[in-house]
């Protein structure tokens, strides 16, 4: 657990920040981006285990650097963050792509057991 | 124009009506004015030219079956006038013809009533009064030679007048007779009179002669009003008249319409004769008269009667059916404008929770991280003062968030517009799976759950994800209605050749009128602090979505039903 490099994309930057806190204190090596270019630049230069990313960000929406990660590493897994209802077709869709999705607010536990299986399952 | 206009406003008065709200009572108003209007509109012109024909046809009529009685009349009064100008010019002649002297002589006289009773007949008797009124000589039945005749009337008239008809007297042998006389003046002689006496069977002649039906009846009767003639009905010869002839100057035919003394209507045709004290009387009864009147109108009174039934059936008929279809058209626009407010009410609701639930999720899942954070902080720190407190606390805060998680979720979850997914799916399956779901807490609570599937449920095409909230939404409601121990029964059934039927029904506390009309409405909610108001909307929309229908029956303290009919295919598959 402690070896994994996990990305935290997500623009409200107080979520962030905190999560990656509480991930530090259970001695997870997080990296925190507050929008898709900072991702994207981390993930190019330290290919990471796994990258949480959430669905709705201004700028480059969350989608699109899925796309992007896809197109740099397609053997990283992605874990999406969605805040409201995106309809069933659009989750279906960004599961053909991403692990699988979890929904805001998030429980911990299950964030990381999440993180877990999709390690795991590489 | 101005009748046009009139006639608009009328039967907006009296028809228009607010149709948003045609109540019951407004229907039944609406119905009866159409009725009444309808009525008045053709009964009463029809009442009127039935009423005017009437009247016109009996005028008529009258005039044609009255106008013969007239004719009649007058001519048999002429023959009346004729037969007694006759005579008397007869009487007159010998008068004439004959001096005192030869007249005197019984012999001459006997001669001339010879001649007479041949070539006249009728001839009683015949008399020479001088001028004194003595009886100078005598031809006849009587013994009357040497009467003093100068006190009485007729004799004055005579004298008066040059001559006299008398009325009618019972004389010889009891026959009605009539006296008529005539004087005889000259200047070299005295004047005298000659008198004759005539019986009358001649009258009962020209009154047969008048060929009248066996219920009517004519005579002659004179000023005083007795009987000349003898009458069928009304009286004998010499009694009097029972009706009361007007004493008209005029010639001609009067006729009046009165009752005879039987209570019988009858026409009178009455005709004062010109030179003698005489009137004759025709009487006929309306029934002879107007019988053909009383036969049209017989006829007239039951077309018409006839006609104003069929009109009032027919409107009270075509006045229902009228009604009916306004109050269904009403009716159909009324419950498609509910349906289009409730989508429209659901739609904007939905948008306004979207936007809520959006906006809350961000600051609850920063709330939940910093939370979530002291809670972490506070754990990996060794033990120190109110530690177990600042856990039950941010313990607390992070339970609080799960629930407007759960709710800003529902929201959502009632806002999303989902794209129906079909696929062909075991209906029972679902709700097994279901049940699945719910079957810890019906062995806990100790609910029985009865469980009748239809084997033969064919399957059908919808979306498996939906129905799954549908029937979990619609069992939660029930468990949540039934106390501990109570009974919810779920049937599947093969409805009909589109639909399959699912009920859920439970003995819970069941709802009242009120709040069943209130349960498709977002946020309404009975289990307070507990519901979000959303599960029932939301089932509502799903099954209207996936083309079914959804029906609710319950009776407080009883329990209640929720029946689903699903499509067995997609509207746009059926037929096509």
């Amino acid at each position: 657990m402690a070896d994994w490099k996990v990305v935290l994309v997500d623009d409200e930057e107080e979520f962030v920040t905190t999560l990656a806190e509480r991930l530090d204190l259970r001695g997870i090596n997080v990296q925190v981006a507050t929008n898709g270019e900072i991702a994207l630049r981390i993930i190019e230069n330290d290919s990471p285990d796994i990258v949480v990313l959430d669905v709705m960000m201004p700028g480059l929406g969350g989608l699109e650097v899925l796309q992007r990660i896809k197109a740099i590493n397609s053997q990283i897994p992605v874990i999406l963050l969605t805040g409201h209802g995106s309809t069933e077709q659009e989750i279906e869709t960004m599961l053909e792509s991403a692990y699988d999705y979890l929904m805001k607010p998030l429980n911990i536990d299950e964030l990381i057991k999440k993180m877990q299986e999709a390690i795991n399952s590489r | 124009m101005g009748i046009n206009k009139w006639i608009s406003t009328l039967t907006r008065g009296l028809l228009y009506y607010n149709d948003e709200n045609i109540s019951p009572i407004r229907r039944h108003k609406l119905r009866r004015n159409m009725i009444v209007l309808m009525i008045v509109v053709t009964i009463v012109p029809i009442t009127v030219m039935a009423a005017i024909n009437y009247h016109q046809y009996q005028t008529e009529l009258k005039n044609e079956t009255i106008n013969p009685l007239r004719i009649m009349s007058d001519k048999t009064r002429h023959s009346f006038e004729l037969l007694l100008e006759e005579r008397l010019s007869t009487v007159k002649f010998i008068a004439s013809a004959y001096r005192f002297e030869e007249l005197s002589n019984t012999k001459t006289l006997s001669h001339i009533l010879l001649v007479l009773k041949k070539e006249f007949g009728g001839f009683v008797d015949l008399g020479v009064i001088d001028d004194h009124g003595i009886q100078v000589s005598y031809c006849g039945p009587y013994e009357l030679l040497g009467k003093n005749y100068s006190e009485q009337s007729w004799f004055q008239e005579a004298q008066l007048r040059g001559e006299y008809v008398s009325d009618v007297f019972m004389g010889y042998r009891k026959f009605p007779h009539i006296a008529v006389a005539a004087q005889h003046l000259s200047a070299r002689d005295k004047a005298w009179t000659l008198r004759a006496t005539i019986d009358t069977y001649r009258f009962d002649n020209l009154i047969s002669s008048m060929e009248l039906d066996p219920k009517s009846d004519a005579f002659l009767i004179n000023r005083e009003g007795i009987f000349q003639t003898n009458s069928k009905f009304y009286g004998k010869i010499l009694e009097h008249c029972p009706f009361l002839i007007p004493q008209t100057k005029h010639s001609g035919t009067s006729v009046i319409e009165t009752k005879d003394p039987r209570g019988v209507d009858v026409f009178l045709a009455y005709n004062h004769f010109m030179e003698y004290d005489y009137t004759l009387v025709a009487i006929k009864p309306h029934s002879v008269v107007l019988k053909s009147w009383y036969t049209l109108k017989n006829k007239m009174f039951f077309i018409f009667i006839v006609s104003i039934v069929v009109i009032i059936l027919v409107i009270i008929k075509l006045t229902g059916i009228l009604v009916r279809q306004i109050r269904e058209a009403v009716e159909k626009r009324e419950s498609a404008l509910r349906e289009l407010e409730h989508s429209h009410k659901l739609s904007s609701i939905g948008r306004l929770a979207a936007g809520v639930a959006h906006e809350i999720n961000n600051p609850m899942a920063i709330i939940n991280e910093k939370a979530g954070l002291m809670k972490d902080i506070v754990e990996f720190t060794p033990d120190f003062k109110k530690k177990a407190k600042l856990l039950e606390l941010t313990e607390s805060i992070i339970q609080s968030v799960e629930r407007c998680k759960t709710i800003t979720h529902r929201l959502l979850g009632f806002a999303r517009r989902l794209e129906v997914l079909f696929e062909v799916l075991d209906l029972n399956k679902i709700i097994k799976e279901v049940i699945g779901f719910l079957e810890r807490e019906a062995l806990y609570r100790k609910i029985n759950l009865n469980i009748n599937l239809a084997d033969d449920l064919p399957h059908i095409s919808s979306d498996r994800g939906q129905l799954q909230q549908v029937f979990l939404n619609i069992l939660t409601n029930a468990f949540a209605a039934v106390e501990d121990g109570g009974q919810i029964t779920i049937t599947t059934w093969d409805n009909d050749a589109d639909t399959v039927g699912v009920s859920i029904r439970d003995n819970g506390c069941g709802m009242s009128e009120d709040v069943l009309h209130h349960i498709f409405e977002p946020f309404f909610t009975t289990k307070k602090g507990t519901g979000t108001g959303l599960g029932l909307p939301i089932t509502y929309g799903i099954v209207k979505k996936l083309g079914g229908d959804f029906k609710v029956q319950s009776q407080e303290r009883e329990g209640t039903t929720f029946t689903v009919y699903l499509l067995k295919k997609p509207k746009n598959e059926q037929g096509g």
